[in-house]
């Protein structure tokens, strides 16, 4: 019998759970204030338009939705970057992050002759692991979260990278670290830039909340164009789960930066190569939707204001934590709280502190101390604050 | 820098032959073209079909206030796994009475398969199937081939099928080809409904399978039957001999889906459960898939009486005793390549058409080309 999944298993638990006080912060799933999901009102702008232009249900080429894909290298990259201008790169629609992250490490098994070696930071998304290695990659970790600090371990990083062997795949969250909420500074990035290229790696990044970190979609993309900036041809997956609340939709993108448009088309056609016998070709909704956000200048607006109200609650919850912290007595430094990004918090909890947190407040997250702050809300953290401080006092 | 020419050594991969074709069929100025190629509805006026069920069903989707867009479950929305297994095995089915019947939301038919593939190649005999034997049916669909392939199966086989010179099934060859110790089930049921124009009359083989005791996987596609091609709608469903086994391949399911797609799509799983769980819907539904059948095999009867009645060489009775949205015509490659460079009609290299490609505008057309096609090419 398969073991259940570490993070979907924490919901059904948490379902189960009939204490009326009970928290879900396990899922990264974006909630309002009232602990509800939020559906964006660009999104449903977006979806009235569809319905009313009455479109056939015709199979999408297998590499999606073209506009789609324009729009979303576009977002990712800025409309005016050189590699958007000359056409060197390739997008195709994926089945949300985790479909991008499968064709994209299928694609290297299949065609990055140079290595078999992928490197994670430690400790990454729990699903990336299974990804590559179902894809027939190997898993290796760098240095990444220091515990000691709860921060970014930039010394212990730099260190490992520059011990990887040349051309191994080097997977880099682009923005709001997903489990820790630790991200790089600029000019931290520049340096993993200049080991990555001495040391000729070639680099996955991971964008699944851009706009979603810090509100603002320019800033969560400047390490992926930074990189390009400096002559690294990276490849990217893209997940609107998160920025656009569109998770069972299932959009996503999957991109090549390539030499020129020649290799673009090559590559173009053998990520067709790898759809076809997957699922043949995408589904249409959320990639529509996405499109028309993306593409009608009202809509793009909106959407840009919303995804920086989601951000701007979660940067709101992650300083009223820390102040109910301190308003309980704890004595300990909750910096990190306020220091890290995105969705997600390592509180720095142990797992037996975890686990009390669950058996006797009702408070859900996963083992590894991960909390996502979607979940919190003024009408709750109070209660989280207190039941921190009392398993870690 | 080396890194801009990683990928120099890439081969630009050919296109997927169907899809070719429609690009050149799209490219085609000439008034009179037909596209007979890819494999999708279409009404007699020639345009896709949104079925007036699925409208409805949208319309009621869109005005529902309290749905959002929230993850579903891994293996899908609970309801439409159990109602899309309810319509393949049957309303009275034992094996769902006896609680052994599973089913897995999938991104389309072609999902279905490449999760069961993958669930095969990890536990069907032992840890590792890469060796163990795959028959596929000569010919078939040809991206069954590269699903199993890409799960990694290594012995890819076909059995005899299609008889050429009688243009049917070669059943002795089939028979012949199918003596082994034993065999699992592997059923893809593209087009229930849309064949026959009855449900349980398309689910025949597969439920007879069942009462016979099998433990079989049956991969469903609602892309024709609903008309949801884009939605990528599709159920895996897992019949075992009791609930326990059944409970244990999910399972493991779960962990396969995780690493492909995480989760599947909602809105066309929301359509197919919300119609069949509704009577009334239902009803409309089983109308609709009706009303495709009935104009497949209304063009079907008519090409034939055309052929017949125009004396083309051959028989032409096999385009009546096929069923389904193609037809094997038995038109040989040149033959083909006269129908798409001189007469603008396009088919696949195989002689394969689709029948919904034809209208009763341009059934007078396509016939009096195939009978020149016939009679210019041996």
């Amino acid at each position: 019998m398969g073991p259940p999944d570490p993070i979907l298993g924490v919901t059904e638990a948490f379902k189960r759970d009939t204490n009326a006080k009970k928290m879900n912060l396990g899922v990264g799933a974006y909630r309002d204030d009232n602990g509800k999901p939020y559906v964006l009102n660009s999104v449903r702008k977006a979806e009235a338009q569809i319905a009313a232009k009455k479109m056939d249900k015709e199979y999408l080429p297998i590499a999606g939705l073209a506009e789609f894909n324009k729009a979303s290298a576009e977002l990712a990259l800025g409309d005016t970057n050189e590699v958007i201008k000359s056409g060197r790169y390739v997008t195709v629609q994926t089945i949300s992050g985790t479909g991008s992250l499968r064709v994209g490490a299928n694609f290297l098994q299949r065609f990055f002759k140079y290595s078999r070696d992928v490197y994670l930071p430690k400790p990454s998304w729990g699903n990336h692991t299974p990804i590559f290695r179902d894809a027939g990659m190997q898993l290796h970790a760098y240095r990444y979260y220091d515990p000691k600090t709860c921060g970014f371990d930039f010394a212990g990083a730099l260190d490992d990278i520059s011990k990887i062997p040349e051309q191994s795949v080097i997977l880099f969250h682009a923005c709001a670290h997903n489990p820790t909420g630790v991200d790089p500074r600029p000019e931290q990035w520049k340096e993993l830039a200049a080991v990555v290229k001495k040391r000729n790696l070639f680099a996955f990044f991971d964008m699944a909340y851009q706009g979603f970190a810090s509100g603002d979609i320019n800033r969560d993309s400047w390490a992926v164009r930074h990189f390009i900036e400096q002559g690294i041809n990276v490849v990217l997956s893209q997940s609107y789960a998160k920025n656009m609340g569109l998770y069972g939709e299932r959009v996503g993108a999957f991109s090549v930066i390539c030499k020129d448009v020649d290799e673009a088309k090559r590559v173009e056609s053998q990520l067709k190569i790898l759809i076809r016998p997957m699922y043949s070709n995408p589904p249409i909704n959320g990639a529509r939707i996405a499109s028309i956000i993306l593409t009608s200048p009202d809509l793009r607006k909106e959407w840009l204001e919303e995804v920086k109200g989601m951000a701007d609650r979660i940067i709101d919850m992650r300083n009223q934590l820390v102040a109910n912290l301190k308003k309980e007595g704890s004595s300990h430094n909750w910096h990190h709280i306020t220091d890290q990004i995105g969705m997600f918090c390592y509180t720095g909890l142990k797992p037996e502190q975890v686990e009390r947190l669950t058996k006797e407040f009702s408070i859900y997250m996963t083992k590894d101390g991960r909390i996502s702050v979607a979940g919190v809300t003024s009408g709750n953290v109070g209660y989280l604050a207190r039941a921190i401080h009392q398993v870690s006092k | 820098m080396a890194a801009g020419s990683l990928f120099a050594s890439v081969p630009r991969a050919p296109p997927v032959a169907v899809f070719q074709l429609t690009a050149d069929f799209r490219e085609d100025r000439d008034p009179r073209k037909v596209n007979l190629g890819v494999g999708a509805y279409r009404t007699d006026e020639g345009q896709p079909w949104v079925l007036p069920v699925v409208k409805k069903v949208e319309q009621k989707i869109a005005n529902d206030a309290s749905l959002n867009h929230e993850y579903l479950p891994i293996l899908g929305l609970p309801e439409f796994r159990a109602n899309a297994s309810r319509i393949v095995l049957g309303d009275d089915s034992r094996a769902i009475k006896e609680n052994r019947v599973g089913g897995v939301q999938c991104l389309g038919g072609t999902g279905g398969l490449r999760i069961g593939a993958e669930f095969l190649r990890r536990w069907y005999n032992g840890t590792n199937n890469t060796a163990t034997p795959v028959y596929i049916s000569s010919p078939s669909w040809e991206n069954h081939n590269s699903v199993f392939v890409n799960a990694g199966f290594k012995d890819i086989r076909a059995y005899r099928y299609w008889d050429a010179a009688k243009r049917g099934l070669d059943l002795e060859g089939l028979l012949e080809d199918m003596e082994r110790r034993f065999l699992f089930p592997f059923f893809d049921s593209a087009y229930q409904g849309f064949a026959s124009g009855c449900l349980d009359r398309d689910a025949w083989a597969v439920r007879y399978f069942v009462s016979e005791g099998f433990e079989l996987f049956c991969a469903q596609s609602f892309s024709k039957n609903f008309g949801l091609y884009n939605e990528r709608v599709g159920n895996l469903s897992v019949v075992g001999k009791d609930a326990d086994n059944v409970q244990r391949v999910l399972s493991q399911m779960e962990k396969i889906v995780r690493t492909i797609w995480s989760n599947p799509p909602s809105q066309g799983a929301r359509i197919v459960a919300t119609t069949l769980t509704c009577p009334q819907l239902f009803a409309e539904w089983k109308d609709n898939v009706k009303t495709m059948a009935d104009r497949v095999l209304l063009m079907r009867s008519e090409l034939r009486a055309r052929l017949q009645a125009l004396g083309t060489p051959g028989t032409w009775n096999h385009i009546t005793e096929q069923i389904g949205m193609f037809s094997f015509t038995g038109l040989n490659p040149k033959q083909v390549e006269y129908m798409i460079k001189e007469k603008h009609i396009y088919l696949m290299a195989s002689g394969r058409i689709n029948m919904c490609g034809l209208t009763t505008k341009n059934l007078d057309y396509v016939a009096s080309s195939i009978h020149e096609a016939v009679t210019k090419f041996q």
